[in-house]
């Protein structure tokens, strides 16, 4: 595809910090190669603002590669923006057209707390897993190879499927109920797929799904919004196996 | 933790409302079964026969109870999340596509219910509680005519396995010899509390006369004033029943942890469900009010 430069007119969510208030702010953008990832073009947009000596937009990203989970931005009212399975680093100028108008804005959630402009506080999820989202394993020197016990084909693709989850927070971004369901259940079918995760099975679902209830995520109503914005393609299986896990928990 | 758990956890919300939805859903394709004898040719007698055993049948009673709860408890579990939810958000977005990846009616199903919720007020209030408060309920009569004496109104009983022809007269309640008939086999009637049938003699029930809920409903429907407006209203609860059912029945089985090989099914029997139900039961009140 040839390159080409379009001119765009952004509206981008600034706030000082936390406890400021925000408001959406207007920016017109030359010369944007359609070649250029989304974040690029934020880059381009933060160097205009330091020539005409304003405060850059800030925003999340790392490794810029799709696997980090650390860029989010709710572009056009979709996470991650118009495209499917993909994370805003790999989201390119030319899914867009000369002279639209783009909107940028964080990821909404009470649990999310804006830090500043577009950048969120996402250790909600950090606290999720650490209330439930791991093994124990004795390190002590003898350690068993996990290759050394069998699993099934099947299971071992699921939990890999749910394993792939990032972190990246599309979901509760995306979902109409900031639920966090999608994550948790990700979390959750990673380890009760396979044998090694069914000795804290029972404590695991029950702490992780008090845990994301405790930080204000909604509850999930089943639209699919979800797995459809998951740039990961985590299926709603894993909700339903949360679901199950939580049952059986609960009823032990 | 456990036991808590089971009532306030998100998770636990979503299993109450499954539960009580799929019940609803029983619930629901049996009313229609009762409902559709409306359509059928002798439908006086069927309809206020069956609406008779609605109304005093034991076993009906503990599942009418259930109904009520399952409504009630389907309906305060729905605000409740709805307002969780709302508050999981507090700064909305300014610009959104929702339709990219969901569907309407999974999006909009607190205002779906909330239209069904009112038009199940209503209903009740029109129908239901007719009914059973209702002291000047018309009561179901068929007119005999027998060659060379003036044509008689009786009221139509039930009582025993038998049905009862009851002379207008023993309305009055006393026991008269020449007050009640029955047609068949001459018996001493009277009728108690409007409904109740009484043998004159003995002073023991034998059974009720018929409350004409079949009447009550072809004149609202077909009300000169109201009968379109009801007509139309039920039409248009009848479609937000449908959107709700279209989204709510695969939800309710994702959220009891159902997701398997068999989903595929279970979401097609749920459209089939969501489009048939709420169709018969509106082709009902346009039957009434735009024939006979």
């Amino acid at each position: 595809m040839a390159s080409k430069s379009i001119n765009i007119n952004l509206k981008v969510w600034r706030q000082k910090n936390a406890k400021a208030n925000g408001a959406m702010e207007t920016y017109k953008l030359d010369d944007v190669s359609t070649d250029s990832s989304f974040l690029e073009m934020l880059d381009q947009l933060n160097e205009q603002l330091v020539t005409e000596k304003k405060e850059p937009v800030a925003f999340d990203h790392d490794c810029r590669e799709g696997i980090c989970g650390m860029c989010s931005l709710f572009i056009n009212g979709r996470a991650h923006g118009p495209e499917t399975g993909i994370t805003t680093c790999q989201l390119h100028m030319r899914s867009f057209k000369d002279g639209d108008t783009i909107y940028i804005e964080p990821w909404r959630s009470k649990a999310f707390p804006v830090v500043k402009d577009l950048v969120v506080d996402r250790s909600a999820f950090d606290r999720i897993q650490q209330a439930g989202g791991f093994v124990s394993v004795n390190t002590s020197g003898n350690t068993i190879d996990a290759n050394s016990i069998p699993v099934p084909k099947q299971d071992a693709d699921k939990a890999f499927e749910a394993a792939a989850c990032i972190g990246c927070g599309a979901c509760v971004a995306t979902c109409k109920n900031g639920s966090a369901m999608l994550f948790v259940g990700a979390k959750v079918s990673q380890y009760a797929l396979l044998p090694q995760g069914q000795v804290e099975a029972t404590d695991r679902v029950l702490n992780m799904v008090r845990q994301m209830d405790e930080e204000g995520f909604g509850n999930c109503t089943n639209t699919g919004a979800c797995e459809i914005e998951c740039p990961k393609g985590i299926s709603l299986e894993n909700i339903a196996r949360m679901n199950r896990e939580f049952l059986k928990a609960s009823s032990k | 933790m456990a036991k808590s758990a089971l009532l306030k956890s998100s998770i636990a919300k979503k299993y109450w409302m499954a539960l009580t939805g799929l019940f609803l859903c029983l619930f629901l394709a049996g009313h229609l079964a009762g409902n559709l004898q409306l359509l059928l040719p002798n439908a006086s007698e069927k309809f206020n026969a069956y609406a008779l055993f609605m109304t005093t049948n034991p076993a009906v009673k503990i599942l009418s109870y259930l109904t009520y709860i399952s409504i009630i408890f389907h309906a305060v579990d729905g605000i409740l999340l709805t307002f969780q939810n709302r508050a999981a958000r507090p700064v909305r977005y300014v610009k959104t596509n929702p339709a990219a990846n969901s569907g309407f009616a999974s999006r909009n199903m607190a205002v779906l219910g909330t239209v069904i919720l009112i038009f199940i007020v209503t209903h009740m209030v029109n129908f239901w509680a007719r009914m059973h408060f209702d002291k000047n309920i018309p009561l179901m009569k068929t007119t005999i005519s027998v060659k060379g004496q003036e044509p008689r109104e009786f009221y139509v009983g039930t009582g025993d396995g038998q049905y009862y022809m009851v002379d207008q007269v023993a309305l009055e309640g006393e026991a008269k010899d020449t007050t009640a008939n029955m047609m068949m086999m001459p018996k001493q009637l009277k009728i108690v509390n409007r409904t109740e049938v009484y043998n004159a003699g003995a002073n023991v029930k034998v059974g009720n006369v018929y409350k004409d809920l079949h009447k009550i409903t072809v004149d609202f429907f077909r009300d000169p004033k109201v009968g379109l407006l009801a007509t139309l209203g039920y039409v248009i609860a009848m479609l937000a029943l449908a959107f709700h059912l279209w989204h709510g029945f695969q939800s309710a089985f994702q959220s009891l942890g159902i997701n398997n090989k068999f989903t595929p099914t279970i979401k097609f029997v749920g459209r089939a469900f969501a489009i048939i139900v709420p169709l018969l039961f509106a082709i009902i009140p346009l039957y009434i009010h735009f024939t006979k």
